[in-house]
């Protein structure tokens, strides 16, 4: 289902003047904190009016300040999973997932009882009160709660926020469940490339209110000059590999992409499963020759086709390994001793135990 | 116990109670929709609003009753209207007693009312309408349930006020026996009277067991309904 959402207005100081489309799966708007990220969504689900612009799901046209068009938030029928809950306080948790179902049309009713109820592994907490749920389990009845209404598009305002960092994978791993067995459209909030990197094909990069990049995912990530927005330490490649081995005893698995393999360390996937990796590009190095008698296992033949300009004691490096893109960052130091150049023939190194868990992305 | 009461003691116990109750349950959508006002939107003259729903706490009562007396009696520009278009009568009746009684505890009442409605988080009302809540389904499945702990306390508060109403009832419908006679009126009725002491000390007993138990009721009904709502009887 295609997203199109093109939105202005003026909030005090700040502008927002915004507008994508996608017809992803799950889209991610991925930005810092005070971006618009969130300013975006209560405009899609109609909680906040744009001074102009249009915003529609599908064939469906939810705002359009050109034909005066302005669907209130109850007739949207977009769901929204806010960053803190918002679970009704004086409901159960029963009647808070049956709550939207309530106002939604039976024609429209998609939306499976038992079906969400097993998927989000709600049964436990049917009869219990929102205030002694956890964090974890307060995000997946709002969850549930914004599906069970049959929406057309679900909105997610950084769900795993207000998680204890030691819950928050449980919930990814929900929200993946729910990508890959409802189907319904996401859009996902987040300012972690790691969570966009694991849930979203299409990104929409927001700076200062406007749109500075937007497409797919891996396209953004092997993108230079984003890498200011997407974050210093954080930014990479990724590619999307499928896996041909699984070796027990070394605990490594091989993993495919059009520009030769990868071993990476405890992969939780099956052989044939596709998965994409994040290469962070300061976890790459670059070799002139093929270094023998070294405990590095990836070694990547790509030729250079980008030095990034940017000031500083470290350049970013981009490499074309057999057309997909991988990111090194190195300092100006060694870019100089190694006198690299554009359309140089060179190795990337990348060890196998920089890319754990948090790297990796089921797709 | 009821027993050990006189007919006439009875009689003013009963219509204090009656009073009180239906000028609390008449007062309540009005006091609801003004705290509404004062709590949820902005518009000009809205202080001058809170001023006037205010004017019953700080104006002698005596005042409210005359004034009600000038409107709303027999000759008065709306209590005619009102008799001549639906034969309501306020003037020497009980209703006008419950009309005094639900003007002097409506501030008392709009107050509580507000404050809880300032207190929930405007957030939990854009959930439900995003799950596809009319604003009318808004207001009756999350805004009143969640605000019930004020709209009790307000009722109570003023309940006790219209237990307590003397001035604006006297002037207003003045000292009826058995039709607005309330219990204050009775008791000041006695102290007139050579010889009415014990009677009127009788009836302050009777005052003080009934205001006991609708602060006792109250309590119960507000820690109950906030374990509901909130979890705890904050």
């Amino acid at each position: 289902m295609r997203i199109e959402v093109d939105v202005a207005r003026q909030l005090g100081a700040f502008r927002l003047e915004a507008a994508f489309e996608s017809e992803a799966v799950v889209t991610a708007l991925f930005g810092r904190s005070g971006c618009g990220k969130t300013t975006v969504l209560n405009m899609i689900a109609g909680l906040l009016r744009p001074e102009r612009g249009r915003i529609a799901v599908g064939d469906r046209v939810l705002y359009d300040s050109a034909t005066g068009t302005d669907l209130p938030s109850a007739q949207r029928r977009i769901g929204y999973v806010f960053q803190d809950g918002l679970l009704l306080p004086h409901l159960s948790v029963r009647q808070n997932l049956l709550y939207g179902r309530f106002f939604t049309p039976e024609a429209g009713r998609w939306a499976d009882v038992d079906k969400i109820v097993s998927l989000l592994d709600l049964r436990p907490l049917l009869e219990r009160r929102p205030r002694n749920l956890s964090g974890g389990e307060k995000q997946r009845v709002a969850i549930g709660r914004a599906l069970l209404a049959s929406p057309r598009l679900l909105l997610m305002d950084e769900p795993l926020a207000s998680i204890d960092a030691g819950r928050r994978g449980e919930i990814l791993y929900y929200v993946e469940r729910l990508r890959d067995e409802v189907g319904v459209p996401i859009v996902y909030v987040s300012h972690e490339i790691e969570e966009v990197v694991r849930l979203a094909e299409n990104m929409v990069l927001l700076s200062d209110g406007s749109v500075a990049a937007a497409g797919p995912v891996r396209e953004l990530m092997g993108r230079i000059e984003l890498r200011r927005m997407i974050g210093r330490y954080e930014g990479g490649a990724v590619v999307e590999t499928r896996v041909t081995e699984q070796d027990l005893t070394s605990g490594l698995a091989r993993l495919a992409f059009a520009g030769g393999e990868l071993l990476v360390a405890d992969v939780d996937a099956l052989v044939g499963e596709t998965l994409r990796v994040r290469v962070r590009a300061r976890d790459v190095s670059i070799a002139l020759e093929r270094p023998r008698d070294i405990s590095i296992l990836n070694c990547l033949r790509g030729r250079i086709v980008e030095i990034g300009a940017e000031p500083g004691a470290s350049v970013d490096v981009r490499l074309d390994v057999a057309g997909t893109p991988i990111i090194a960052r190195i300092t100006r130091h060694s870019a100089h001793a190694l006198r690299l150049a554009t359309g140089q023939e060179v190795w990337a190194l990348v060890k196998s135990v920089s890319l754990d868990r948090h790297s990796l992305g089921y797709a | 116990m009821f027993d050990a009461l006189t007919p006439s003691e009875l009689e003013a116990l009963r219509l204090s109670v009656k009073v009180a109750a239906v000028s609390v349950i008449a007062s309540l959508p009005v006091g609801f929709a003004l705290a509404w006002l004062l709590a949820r939107h902005r518009f000009p003259g809205k202080s001058m609003l809170d001023a006037v729903v205010h004017l019953p706490l700080v104006l002698p009562p005596v005042v409210i009753g005359y004034l009600l007396l000038v409107l709303f009696g027999r000759r008065g520009p709306i209590g005619q209207w009102l008799d001549e278009t639906f034969g309501i009568v306020f003037a020497f009746r009980w209703t006008g007693a419950a009309l005094a009684c639900a003007l002097m505890g409506l501030p008392l009442l709009v107050r509580a009312i507000r404050q809880s409605l300032e207190a929930i988080d405007r957030r939990l009302e854009s959930a439900a309408a995003t799950l596809g809540a009319s604003r009318l389904w808004v207001l009756a499945s999350v805004t009143v349930p969640l605000s019930l702990p004020g709209i009790i306390t307000g009722m109570l508060l003023s309940f006790a006020r219209s237990l307590g109403e003397f001035g604006a009832t006297i002037t207003f419908v003045s000292n009826i026996p058995g039709e607005t006679q309330t219990l204050p009126l009775a008791i000041y009725t006695y102290t007139q009277v050579p010889g009415g002491d014990a009677q009127a000390m009788r009836l302050c007993i009777i005052s003080v067991l009934l205001s006991l138990a609708a602060l006792l009721v109250s309590e119960v009904l507000v820690r109950r309904v906030n374990v509901r709502v909130y979890g705890d009887a904050h």
